[in-house]
């Protein structure tokens, strides 16, 4: 049974589509939840216009992170842009590696070698396990539930060490690199990933027990943020919070990249489309993200030659003329970079399609009205959303 | 419903768990094996090529000079300052660093109150890292740069045994442009080339197919570049940062490819451009590579020059000590059109000191630039060195190169392992080839072959076709029959060539004795100038030094009217020789510039 608000108080809609509301009248009140404040997820902010305990408008604002990455890149050679990407989302930097790595390979005609595929499905599934811990976090403090954030921060951080020893750094790591990837698995790598996979799991099992089966969270999160299936195309939602809406959207299974093809998995959907039911989906898919580093580190194949393919010298490095579309799918949704190059030593445009853009901007502004104001926060969090990937 | 009550107070089950974090980071949570950390730099293995200043995204990297470096050889005496306000360490510095000096440790903790000091040179400021094995390394197969050397093709050994063609084919350009694009623009070279020539721009234009605009790179620095595209001893590939991990660039071929890429008659236009005539008048003696390029650079400054050459074709030392199969003399003949065709006068078969007097030279003209390179051979003046059939080595290659008709014996002996021991070897012996059908020669060197003198391709070739160098041999005497034939050369085993002093001294091992089977012996261990032209007054009044003219820095003698240049005073090479012309033509510009303002007055 959704929520029904008094929709008598609310003001009525202008003949130019616009709320008529005035301030003056004593009925409204402006409300700026950010750029400084808890209940916002990073450097965003939400304006928004209360009539009592309910929001009638809400406006997002953007702009306080805004550091022209795709700006910068074109003023870089190729190679200078490699450590550039990965900061433009921070919790889960390996899917603008990846992404940007794949977009110069293919317009340069590279081909990496199969293990390093292997290795950055690897990468991406860890960085996927990484960004959904903090998201279990970051949805259960929503709600004042600290210690799920403590328990999700502690098994992101041994997941941190495993980043660390095989890519040299913990949170950028400029690891997929175009041509393939820096280095192999140091020695003994499997055995302490399955250390880290078992903490892990059990953590889940811990936050399955005090999160979900929990009637607290359960009263504020189901039926509550509702994402109407046919919203879904037309707002391009899409990751979790389209397959919570039970619209089965996987990059990795409709357009397979990468060693996905030679993985087992199954796209998690959900039913309800409720912050629930998407809360329940990303935990979900992080046990099958477990599988999928078990799945991936068993069956990779053995090193046979050099991880990195043969590049021109990187000093002077000229790609053809060209334009591509590279995507995956980030823990958010589909991360996708487009490249056009026009036979210089630079990028002649880099765009970034980040799945924050629509679900923080445009679907959050519609979802945001009616809600009461208390669950604001958690219904922006269920979005799973990242300023800095909106801002490039 | 129940259970959703009471499932939540399963957290209260971590209530006697240790704390998870790490109770002392500073000291107990070392970087990983691999991980990013503070900066090490390996200083004397560094280069100070700045390939890491190049690559840094972020200009976190400055390469400053550092006081405390040995005198720099190969060494641009700079060193990688890192700026840690800037620095994002993703590590491409040393990813690209030519050397692998560059490397980080696993370290990333630095308190320090003052912000300045995390501007740092790694290796020369000390720091606690500097000696942590962990670290990030460049893993092995891990290349920015391209490391082997684009192949060039050249004619098969029995192939070019038997004529006098050039031997290598040039680079296509597909293979220059591999070749081009593994330069890293250090320009570490253009500091060793004795010319200075501007040998990353040159590159770069090869790599945007701009040949006219390499082609006037190259002239505005070296009027011989299609030879030095040759024969070049090339410094510049000893000091290449790419030779470090990888073979060096291949500079000369690609200086060659670029004069092979521009049509012949295009040169002049594309080089020309002189200033108005002065009215000054320049006698040069000699045309080779210095008095040619001097000749050059002063008939653009619009002096009138004239070149007096003995010989009956130009390119001195370039054409008359070096074999047509390594300098094609067409190329030679092209190269000095281009010089003339800036006004500049080239009078053949006038040799100095006969058919014109020094005195003259002296009174007709304003400055007088000696050139005369290295014509005459020198003798090791063992026993039996006067006999008719001991010959020497640049006599016979003015003979072969004249077109006279060189009458080589079936076997044949040359004494000494420099690169004209392996020219006048390589050109005997295919004039063999081609009047007995067969190779038969021995080349006797001093030096062992881990401190030989010629080039290792010379040897390397040498071998190829067939020809028998034996190294570490001491030349004895010349053995000669009862009829005084020449029948053969007898050596011994070189224990050392320097004495303990350093000087010259060889000693040998008298039981390891050769005679080398030959009718005519070619010495070829060392050339000098003919000065005979100097008259006996000059010659007295120059001041000597081991043989050779002394000379200012701006390769003036003694005497105020006359100048000298190119191997007869610095020894054989062309692009010293070359060096030495700009020089001297500036010098000699300044020197009749003052002249002028004088009978101004």
């Amino acid at each position: 049974m959704l929520y029904q608000p008094d929709r008598s108080q609310y003001p009525d809609m202008g003949p130019d589509g616009k709320l008529d509301i005035d301030l003056s009248s004593g009925k409204y009140l402006k409300l700026w939840q950010g750029p400084q404040h808890p209940g916002i997820t990073g450097n965003m902010s939400l304006e928004l216009t209360v009539c009592g305990d309910e929001v009638v408008e809400g406006k997002v604002h953007v702009g306080y992170l805004h550091r022209g990455f795709e700006k910068l890149m074109e003023r870089r050679s190729f190679i200078q842009c490699f450590p550039i990407v990965c900061r433009i989302c921070v919790p889960e930097p390996d899917f603008n590696e990846y992404c940007y790595a794949a977009a110069v390979e293919e317009l340069a005609g590279i081909e990496i070698s199969e293990r390093a595929k292997w290795i950055r499905t690897l990468i991406l599934e860890m960085g996927r396990i990484n960004s959904y811990m903090m998201y279990l976090g970051g949805q259960a403090g929503a709600l004042g539930m600290g210690v799920i954030g403590q328990w999700t921060t502690y098994v992101r951080d041994l997941m941190l060490d495993r980043f660390e020893e095989l890519t040299g750094a913990r949170i950028y790591h400029m690891f997929i690199i175009p041509g393939g990837v820096r280095d192999d698995l140091p020695a003994g790598f499997e055995d302490r990933m399955e250390e880290t996979l078992k903490e892990i799991e059990a953590t889940l099992k811990d936050v399955q027990e005090v999160m979900f089966q929990n009637a607290v969270f359960k009263k504020r999160t189901k039926g509550i943020g509702y994402i109407d299936p046919s919203l879904v195309d037309s707002y391009g939602i899409t990751g979790p919070n389209a397959r919570a809406a039970g619209i089965a959207k996987d990059v990795r299974a409709d357009q397979p990249y990468l060693v996905y093809p030679h993985l087992d998995f199954e796209p998690v959907t959900g039913k309800d489309s409720d912050i629930f039911t998407r809360s329940d989906v990303r935990r979900r898919d992080v046990i099958m993200s477990v599988d999928l580093v078990r799945q991936i580190l068993s069956r990779m194949p053995k090193k046979d030659g050099p991880l990195m393919a043969k590049l021109p010298n990187v000093l002077h490095w000229k790609i053809p003329r060209g334009e591509t579309y590279i995507r995956g799918e980030c823990s958010r949704g589909e991360y996708g970079f487009y490249v056009v190059t026009d036979g210089s030593g630079y990028p002649r445009r880099v765009n970034v399609r980040g799945p924050s853009y629509t679900h923080a901007m445009s679907l959050l502004q519609r979802m945001i009205v009616n809600v009461n104001i208390a669950d604001v926060a958690s219904l922006m969090v269920s979005l799973h959303t990242y300023p800095p990937e909106i801002e490039r | 419903m129940m259970l959703d009550v009471l499932s939540p107070f399963r957290a209260w089950k971590n209530l006697f768990r240790d704390p998870v974090t790490v109770i002392d980071p500073l000291n107990d949570r070392p970087g990983a094996a691999r991980y990013r950390g503070f900066h090490q730099n390996d200083v004397d293995l560094c280069i100070g090529c700045g390939t890491c200043e190049a690559i840094c995204q972020n200009a976190a990297i400055d390469m400053v000079p550092v006081k405390q470096l040995e005198a720099p050889g190969k060494d641009s005496g700079l060193r990688p300052k890192i700026d840690y306000g800037r620095c994002c360490w993703c590590a491409l510095c040393v990813d690209v660093c030519m050397t692998g000096s560059l490397t980080m440790s696993n370290e990333y903790k630095w308190v320090e109150s003052d912000p300045e000091k995390f501007r740092f040179i790694p290796g020369v400021d000390k720091k606690y890292w500097d000696d942590a094995e962990l670290g990030y390394h460049r893993p092995e197969d891990y290349h920015l740069t391209p490391h082997t050397r684009a192949e060039m093709g050249e004619m098969e050994a029995d192939e070019r045994i038997s004529n006098f063609d050039e031997i290598v084919y040039g680079y296509t350009r597909e293979q220059a442009i591999i070749e081009a694009d593994r330069c890293v623009s250090c320009g570490l070279c253009v500091a060793t080339c004795p010319a200075h020539m501007s040998i990353p721009d040159y590159i770069a234009a090869i790599r945007d197919g701009d040949y006219e605009g390499g082609l006037k790179l190259l002239y505005e620095t070296n009027p011989f570049s299609q030879v030095c595209g040759r024969v070049c001893t090339h410094r510049c590939e000893t000091v290449c940062s790419a030779q470090h991990e990888g073979d060096p660039i291949a500079i000369r071929w690609l200086k060659r490819h670029i004069t092979d890429n521009v049509p012949a008659e295009k040169y002049a236009e594309i080089i020309g451009g002189k200033e108005p005539d002065t009215g000054k008048k320049i006698a040069i003696i000699g045309a080779g590579p210095a008095g040619l390029t001097t000749a050059f650079d002063l008939a653009k400054m619009g002096h009138k020059v004239v070149v007096h050459e003995a010989n009956s074709g130009p390119g001195g030392m370039a054409r008359y000590g070096i074999p047509e199969y390594r300098m094609p003399y067409d190329v030679l003949d092209h190269e000095v059109s281009v010089i003339e065709s800036l006004g500049v006068e080239i009078k053949y078969n006038t040799r100095i000191g006969k058919d014109i007097a020094m005195e003259e030279l002296q009174k007709d003209y304003d400055a007088v630039l000696l050139s005369i390179g290295l014509h005459l051979g020198r003798s090791t003046r063992i026993i039996g060195t006067d006999n008719p059939a001991v010959a020497k080595a640049v006599d016979l290659l003015r003979d072969i190169t004249n077109g006279k008709k060189v009458k080589v014996p079936e076997t044949v002996v040359v004494i000494g392992g420099g690169n004209v021991a392996m020219d006048i070897a390589r050109s005997v012996a295919r004039l063999q080839k081609q009047t007995y059908g067969e190779v038969k020669l021995t080349v006797t060197a001093l030096e062992d072959f881990d401190h030989f003198l010629a080039d290792p391709e010379e040897v390397k070739e040498s071998f190829e076709e067939g020809i028998n160098i034996l190294d570490a041999r001491g030349p004895q005497e010349i053995v000669i029959d009862d009829k005084g034939k020449v029948t053969g050369l007898r050596t011994w085993k070189v224990k050392s060539i320097f004495d303990e002093d350093g000087r010259f001294n060889p000693s040998y091992d008298e039981t390891d004795e050769i005679i080398h089977e030959g009718t005519l012996v070619i010495e070829a261990i060392g050339q000098m100038s003919d000065v005979s032209l100097l008259g006996e007054d000059l010659t007295e009044k120059l001041e000597w030094s081991r043989g050779r003219i002394v000379v200012d820095p701006d390769g003036r003698t003694n005497q105020e009217w006359l100048w000298a240049a190119g191997d007869c005073v610095h020894g054989p090479d062309i692009i010293h020789a070359v060096a030495d012309g700009h020089r001297v033509a500036k010098s000699i510009d300044k020197h009749i510039g003052k002249a002028k303002a004088k009978s101004k007055k």
